[in-house]
């Protein structure tokens, strides 16, 4: 028994990776931790979002609020629903809280509308992220940081055209979420071909794969594929291939394996809204509006985006995309 | 034996027999439930200290009356043995009726609502017409009308006002009566209170007395039990079915304009997945998913343990990455504590 032991023991150590693995994980999040900087009083910041259940981007998102609330001394507390009346209530059990500072996604800002004035109205600073730029200040939040969803589409119609596509389907993975829908028209206003939207249903990838697949093998014209997240660029590459169509896989947001895409090819390029500083700088601002009552942007939109990665940034990106903060 | 301790009296029919009320009380079905209601909110007073606030006692009340509204008629379609697969995105479609007929059509939105109840009444009797007609499984017939309401939802919603959600109809004709019917809210002192409390606590009144008082309960029962049975006795079983779905039909309809008129606008992909948190507050309250057996009060306490869990464990901070786990357990726990409540309860008779 111990002998058996021993020799999984050994085998274990001899075969030590030397890339990877938890142990580089650890690394990374020792040079990442930190004792708070500040010595201000525990504040309770409440984070509450239209994401859906174990989405890669708002982790991302996550990481840079809690690194930036535990530098700021900060009780950080963190919520989803993608249904607009759940969001809705969840900023409500905030308010009932009475935390002390607000960070909202507005991707369904008429759901969110009347529970968000009524933070305002209980003296809650608001801060709205993602989406959501042209409903923030009207709502009453301090400012807004993201990108603008219709300008970074128009960035993606640029691109394109650069990249001389003619015909273009934009996947669509998250019905009702109004950021998506601009990024499409946005993209489609720049670009000089022509441009289809395509409902997947976000929840449920092989069903994204399957979709994409019938379209390209209905239309073998269409020459690049546009997501809107970095998962589902993923299906596209598997949707292509199996298809057989030569279209170029690009997308929206960035992750480990968008990163691994562009390097070796399989990707044209990447437009990223840097999630990690949306949650940082949310909590961040915050912060300085209660320590110093500062107020970035001047009530306009923050913008964190876009910015259009190829195939050279990725090599750079590579170390971060890894430890899952870009 | 009674316990009012008369002299022995010659042997009469069962049924006669006088209980006492401990007894009646035990033998209701949803007791177990009201046990564990009780459990869950002592312990989420317990863990959390901002659940027992005047405040988050609105916010569970309203959470638990949007579930509540839709759980008293799923009840009933239950106790009469058939399940609602479509009454989630039935909501939303009411919503959006509503909404872009009134918009389209330059009508006060009253107009927009009476045709939605119309429409929505529709999707229900035609649920009921294709069960009794076809004779399929009620899980096979709402599964497709789930399906189909969801896809005309987007479809018509893109098709007529260009993007996945309706146009604002917050200044139109109509609208801020509509809104007091339906979204209003009334605050004393620190505590909202939503007028959707008073539309689930009239559905469940109304639903109670069906079951309990009417003829039509009797129907329901019978049918739920043994349908056939129920034929043979002369239960019009095709008219209580169908009266069933336009039951949920019509608190759809409620639901869905409380939506509408609490946000102006509607989103075209939501309320999937809703109808089955409806069957659960129906179950936790007690009604027995082959039918036959249930209460409408039950399902109001199957919604009051589903709201205070799903908003008492943001209340008690939890990880929000074990929400669900959380909740599937909670409602384990209910479901258990209240059949092991009724066993009990049976047991004694």
């Amino acid at each position: 028994m111990g002998a058996v032991l021993a020799a999984v023991l050994a085998a274990s150590l001899a075969g030590c990776s030397s890339t990877g693995g938890k142990r580089a994980e650890e690394r990374a999040a020792q040079a990442a931790e930190g004792r708070s900087a500040v010595n201000t009083p525990r504040w309770t910041f409440a984070m509450v979002t239209h994401s859906g259940d174990g989405d890669t981007f708002w982790d991302i998102v996550q990481k840079g609020a809690k690194q930036a609330a535990q530098k700021d001394n900060i009780n950080f507390l963190y919520s989803h629903s993608d249904e607009g009346q759940q969001q809705a209530e969840l900023v409500q059990t905030a308010i009932d809280k009475k935390v002390d500072g607000l960070i909202v996604s507005l991707a369904k800002p008429d759901s969110m509308k009347t529970v968000v004035a009524k933070a305002v109205k209980a003296g809650i600073p608001v801060i709205t992220v993602n989406s959501g730029s042209a409903e923030s200040k009207a709502f009453g939040a301090l400012t807004h940081i993201g990108q603008d969803e219709s300008i970074a589409g128009e960035a993606v119609g640029d691109e394109l055209n650069e990249r001389k596509r003619k015909k273009v389907l934009c996947v669509l993975h998250e019905q009702g979420n109004v950021g998506h829908e601009q990024r499409c028209a946005g993209a489609k206003k720049t670009f000089d071909g022509t441009m289809q939207n395509l409902y997947v249903d976000g929840t449920n990838m092989p069903d994204v794969q399957a979709s994409i697949e019938a379209k390209l093998d209905s239309d073998q014209d269409i020459d690049a594929v546009v997501t809107l997240g970095a998962p589902f660029a993923a299906a596209a590459v598997k949707a292509k291939q199996t298809a057989g169509s030569k279209a170029e896989i690009d997308t929206f947001d960035l992750n480990a394996s968008v990163a691994t895409g562009l390097q070796n090819k399989t990707l044209g390029f990447a437009v990223d809204q840097q999630p990690y500083l949306q949650g940082y700088e949310a909590v961040d601002l915050l912060w300085l509006y209660r320590y110093n009552q500062n107020v970035l942007g001047g009530g306009l939109p923050v913008l964190t985006g876009p910015q259009v990665i190829t195939r050279d940034d990725a090599d750079a990106l590579a170390e971060y995309t890894n430890r899952g903060t870009r | 034996m009674t316990s009012t301790g008369q002299p022995a009296a010659p042997p009469t029919d069962e049924r006669l027999l006088r209980t006492s009320p401990l007894r009646k009380l035990l033998g209701r079905p949803e007791l177990g439930s009201v046990v564990g209601a009780i459990a869950v909110f002592l312990f989420f007073a317990i863990v959390a200290d901002s659940f027992l606030q005047a405040s988050s006692l609105g916010t569970v009340l309203y959470a638990a009356s949007t579930i509540g509204i839709m759980a008293a008629p799923v009840a009933l379609l239950m106790i009469g043995g058939e399940f609602d697969l479509s009454a989630g995105v039935m909501v939303t479609s009411s919503a959006l009726i509503s909404s872009m007929f009134s918009y389209q059509m330059t009508a006060n939105v009253w107009v927009g609502v009476f045709v939605s109840l119309l429409v929505t009444l529709g999707f229900g009797a035609f649920n009921g017409f294709m069960l009794t007609r076809t004779k399929l499984p009620s899980f096979i017939i709402t599964l497709g009308t789930f399906l189909m309401l969801t896809g005309l939802n987007l479809g018509f919603t893109k098709l007529i006002s260009g993007t996945v959600s309706t146009k604002a109809i917050g200044n139109m004709e109509g609208f801020d009566s509509a809104r007091k019917v339906f979204a209003s809210y009334l605050t004393i002192g620190d505590v909202e209170l939503k007028v959707t409390i008073l539309w689930w606590a009239a559905l469940v009144a109304i639903a109670t007395w069906i079951l309990i008082r009417t003829r039509f309960g009797n129907w329901i029962f019978a049918v739920g039990g043994e349908a056939d049975a129920a034929r043979a006795v002369g239960v019009p079983v095709i008219r209580t079915r169908i009266g069933l779905y336009l039951g949920v039909a019509f608190a759809a309809w409620v639901s869905g304009q409380h939506l509408l008129f609490s946000y102006d606008v509607v989103q075209s992909g939501e309320g999937v997945g809703n109808e089955l948190i409806y069957i659960i507050a129906a179950v936790i309250g007690g009604c027995l998913i082959t039918g036959g057996y249930g209460s409408a009060i039950g399902s109001a306490i199957g919604a009051i343990i589903f709201g205070m869990t799903s908003k008492g464990i943001v209340y008690a901070e939890w990880n929000p990455d074990w929400f669900k786990f959380f909740l599937g357990a909670m409602l384990l726990l209910a479901t258990l504590l209240n059949h092991w409540v009724r066993k009990r309860a049976e047991a004694t008779k």
